[in-house]
């Protein structure tokens, strides 16, 4: 059962692996993917804003997390993404699978978060440096990304 | 007439200036393509806004739908962009 939280709260990885560890029992390797807000290309940003939809986000999130737990036979799982306003630099989200060896947990790891941009409810709004918000727009590569996983 | 709970999410709430109501939908609207029919005829921003119907994505209950899916009374439908999290 992963475990999974949906909230304003920050996230220590340390802190984070030995829950996971304790949950996971005997294994051979923990993989993870942190996602950082990052300063924007086009015009420089100073925070972002994380909305959700409560209840159908976790939802989603449970519903691949099971998903992962199954196809790749992990021991253990934990996701966190983080919601509302998260400066530059900040952590957003956390995914940390672990399992008997590399491979499933670097794939699982990879498989949770490429789903996560396409099929769990957020919405990104980008806080630019001269005082503008703008609404981030779906990207094509997130959606090819997830469907590499569609056929193994 | 049928009620359901609408919920809007990003800039979908934001234009619309709402982001939960409850409406009461006259007879005929059978699916979430019917309701945005309904809702667009409401004018002023649901006119404008829910014209975008390549932008706007939607969930009955909270599993993903779309404009075939049908709705019933009590139902929870939510509009909202296409999602960019992660």
């Amino acid at each position: 059962m992963a475990f999974i939280r949906v909230g304003p709260e920050d996230f220590d990885l340390g802190t984070e692996m030995a829950a996971l560890r304790a949950a996971a029992g005997d294994i051979g390797a923990v993989a993870s993917f942190i996602g950082i807000v990052r300063g924007g290309a086009a015009a420089p940003m100073t925070a972002m804003t994380l909305e959700h939809y409560p209840g159908m986000t976790e939802r989603a999130i449970a519903s691949m997390a099971a998903e992962a737990e199954t196809r790749f036979a992990l021991s253990a799982c934990r996701v966190i993404h983080r919601t509302g306003r998260i400066p530059l630099g900040g952590q957003i989200v956390l995914v940390m699978t672990a399992c008997g060896h590399r491979q499933a947990a670097l794939d699982a790891t990879a498989y949770l978060i490429d789903w996560l941009k396409v099929a769990a409810p957020f919405w990104k709004k980008e806080h630019l440096a001269d005082g503008t918000d703008i609404w981030v727009e779906a990207r094509n590569a997130d959606d090819s990304a997830a469907a590499r996983w569609q056929t193994p | 007439m049928m009620v359901v709970r609408l919920l809007y999410f990003a800039w979908l709430r934001e234009r619309l200036g709402c982001a939960e109501e409850e409406v009461a939908l006259p007879p005929g609207i059978g699916t979430v393509g019917d309701l945005l029919g309904w809702l667009r005829g409401r004018g002023g921003a649901y006119a404008a806004v829910l014209t975008e119907t390549a932008r706007i994505r939607s969930a009955v209950n909270q599993d993903f739908a779309s404009d075939a899916t049908p709705i019933r009374a009590g139902d929870e439908i939510a509009l909202f962009p296409p999602i960019t999290g992660g």
